[in-house]
């Protein structure tokens, strides 16, 4: 039994001739262009079926230009599996992509450095001090393998939060480049039972992680049946280079059939195009080499089309995630890999606001509904995301749950039948034949079984800066639950196999 | 058995249920007697109308107004409650009145003249039904002297007129003033609500009250019946 994420009429934002279009044009980049490869593997690969592969030199760097014929790039796709499973701890939250249906499950995402904490302060009118109100103020933290902890049980908690992308840098003292992999990850995996995802930071930690998630999921083929854990690898750095480092992880991963995200994050205006077909192009061959070479390493690796697309701020040149051409990006990005029928990592439900607000709930709104209407099959970013992609609040995290959750209700697919239709006119008769015409007994069955919307849940009738309190209320609620943690037996399992675990995070 | 119809009157009222055909919150109720053919049965069983009201009607609208309380009913909970025993009452009427058993009170209710919106009115109307007072709804769109006649051939405790639009609330003052110069205006309490009206607005035309919404109407009705008694 899968999560049921929501299911939606996707929205079509590109005619089919504009994909196709789109999608000869990233072929043509593939062949005129080319890609900058600075792994010597990876060009092997390529080379082997049939790439040009010229060496060259930048800086100190070896790499290599490939150009890639058509051929090359269409076998590759057609072991791209088009239905990806990403298990979890408790087999009723895995979730299934299936590259042609639009069901949407919703993730968190990012490895923001910084925490933003929210606390409940008193103030005093300054013209009336018999005046004393409750105001929420920020604080700002560092990301710690605590709130790391307290991050994936809000995601246990919370209904719209389908999978545990990690959400914050774990930036411990004991914590070192050795042994954040296997810390992370078991600080995920110990606390929620949810699908858990993130990036690694160390090649040499990947067989630990991996050892670690078979232990949990309880055997080698175990995990394989239910891949409790996957990977992103953010192997191109745009525009159209791949970088020694990652690709070699997106390599050993493929190796062992780890399902995994292959991911491109160029930023209109600075480093892809900033017009529509010109970014979309570009990002589309830049996923098309990578998703190409997982399958050129490992026939049938499981991997999802990882599109990140945003746009340059005119001011910093910072990644701005507030502007209109991000949803275009993003829906046109879901629509071509619909096109291949791989399933879609798209991104949606971030803002460039500091803090919780109106510029956040309006940005983060606005591609919360737009691209989930596109309906690709993952969307990241989608929890507490501010500042771009450098804070993680969790009282952010759970106003995006509750928000998410109307944005699911108003996507769904809507359902006229006979059946539904002649109810609706038995309805319309009983209640033309009261005095009151009122069709309020009508909802009460539907309110219980949720069909339809409950209230929102952080309204308030008294003051601005309720709603956060209440969000802030909530948080401190789920924070009070029992943790949902990995079997004791298990976990010592874990710590007696896989070195660099901290003590301290032995339940 | 007089328990045992006074036990699923009380569990009909609960459940919002006014007729056999309506669904309730169990499964499988449909088809299964509703309040109102459960007061004809009580009624030809020769049970007496006041258990009926207290055992069974009152004693089922405390538990809803309990769980309304306890936010386990919505609005709509309260308001099919309250239908059924608006529904109840006025079947029980003519019985109640036949044992001398006087009501809680008559409430004449109307949305002023020019004014089509009578949404929030039907609320009031049946909040106060199931709560337990006889109301005489007269519409829409009613005249100062449609009131004035009503309150002369029903003599009500109060007369309760709502109006949302702005360009109709003045109608209401209209109403009170047609109210004295009939010499009616001591006999009745005159209580208002309504999107575009206040408590300020009220004190200024002369009423009695304003309630915000329909509970509020009951809470104030029943606070000036107290009144009235005192």
């Amino acid at each position: 039994m899968a999560r049921q994420g929501v299911l939606v009429q996707p929205y079509q934002r590109l005619k089919l001739e504009q994909v196709e279009q789109i999608h000869r044009a990233s072929l043509a980049i593939l062949t005129d262009s080319g890609v900058v490869c600075f792994n010597r593997s990876a060009a092997e690969f390529f080379g082997d079926r049939g790439a040009e592969v010229l060496p060259m030199h930048q800086g100190s760097a070896d790499c290599w230009l490939l150009k890639i014929p058509e051929k090359v790039i269409t076998d590759a796709l057609q072991s791209a599996p088009k239905v990806v499973k990403l298990g979890a701890r408790d087999e009723n939250n895995c979730l299934i992509l299936d590259g042609h249906e639009p069901r949407v499950y919703f993730a968190s995402g990012s490895e923001t450095n910084n925490w933003l904490e929210v606390d409940v302060e008193a103030f005093v009118s300054k013209r009336n001090p018999g005046i004393e109100v409750e105001f929420p103020v920020f604080r700002v933290e560092k990301g710690t393998v605590d709130r790391l902890a307290r991050a994936a049980r809000l995601c246990e908690h919370l209904d719209s939060w389908d999978s545990f992308l990690r959400t914050v840098n774990i930036r411990d003292d004991d914590i070192t480049n050795d042994n954040k992999d296997v810390n992370k990850f078991f600080v995920s995996l110990n606390n929620t039972t949810k699908h858990v995802m993130s990036g690694l930071t160390e090649l040499s930690q990947l067989s630990n992680v991996v050892r670690m998630s078979q232990l949990i999921a309880g055997g080698e083929e175990q995990l394989r049946e239910n891949p409790i854990i996957s990977f992103i690898t953010c192997m191109v750095k745009s525009p159209l280079q791949l970088v020694d480092n990652t690709t070699q992880k997106a390599i050993e991963i493929a190796r062992r059939g780890i399902p995994l995200v292959v991911s491109s994050s160029p930023m209109g205006g600075s480093t892809a195009p900033i017009r529509e077909e010109g970014m979309v192009a570009q990002i589309n061959a830049e996923l098309l080499v990578g998703i190409a070479l997982t399958q050129l390493v490992n026939k049938g690796t499981p991997v999802l089309y990882g599109s990140v697309p945003g746009r340059a701020h005119m001011v910093s040149l910072y990644d701005s995630y507030g502007v209109p051409e991000f949803n275009q990006y993003n829906i046109d990005c879901v629509q071509m890999a619909r096109y291949y029928g791989l399933p879609c990592y798209s991104t949606g439900g971030i803002s460039d606001a500091m803090v919780p607000g109106i510029q956040a709930s309006v940005e983060r709104l606005f591609s919360h509904i737009l691209v989930t209407l596109a309906g690709p099959q993952y969307i990241h970013y989608a929890f507490g995301l501010l500042e771009r992609t450098n804070t993680f609040c969790p009282v952010q995290a759970v106003l995006d749950d509750a928000h998410i959750g109307m944005v699911k209700r108003f996507v769904r697919q809507p359902v006229v039948t006979t059946d539904r239709i002649s109810e609706s006119l038995e309805q319309i008769r009983k209640v033309m034949g009261t005095s009151h015409k009122l069709y309020t007994r009508f909802v009460r069955s539907m309110l219980r079984s949720g069909e339809i919307a409950p209230p929102y849940p952080f309204e308030g009738k008294d003051m601005v800066g309720g709603t956060l309190l209440r969000a802030r209320e909530r948080m401190e609620e789920i924070l009070s639950l029992p943790p949902s943690h990995i079997p004791r037996p298990v976990v010592d399992e874990v710590f007696q196999q896989v070195p660099g675990l901290l003590v301290r995070l032995r339940n | 058995m007089t328990e045992d119809i006074l036990t699923l009157l009380k569990e009909n009222v609960i459940q919002g249920r006014v007729t056999q055909d309506d669904e309730g919150f169990d499964e499988g109720m449909v088809g299964q007697p509703g309040v109102s053919e459960l007061i004809e049965k009580a009624l030809a069983q020769g049970i007496n109308p006041e258990n009926i009201v207290n055992k069974g009607l009152t004693a089922g609208m405390n538990i809803v107004g309990q769980k309304y309380e306890a936010n386990e009913y919505y609005i709509p909970d309260m308001l099919a409650s309250a239908e059924a025993v608006g529904v109840a009452m006025e079947i029980l009427e003519p019985h109640l009145a036949k044992s001398g058993i006087k009501s809680k009170g008559k409430v004449i209710v109307a949305t002023v003249k020019g004014d089509l919106h009578d949404i929030g009115k039907n609320i009031v109307s049946m909040l106060l039904r199931g709560a337990g007072y006889i109301v005489r709804d007269l519409g829409n769109d009613i005249d100062p002297q449609v009131i004035i006649a009503a309150v002369r051939e029903e003599k009500p405790q109060f007369v309760g007129m709502s109006a949302l639009l702005t360009s109709t609330m003045m109608h209401m003052k209209d109403t009170i003033e047609a109210l004295t110069e009939s010499g009616l205006r001591d006999k009745v309490k005159v209580i208002i609500g309504g999107a575009a009206v206040s408590e300020e607005f009220a004190q200024g035309i002369g009423a009695d009250g304003y309630g915000a919404d329909g509970f509020q109407a009951v809470r104030l009705v029943e606070a000036l019946s107290t009144n009235v008694e005192s």
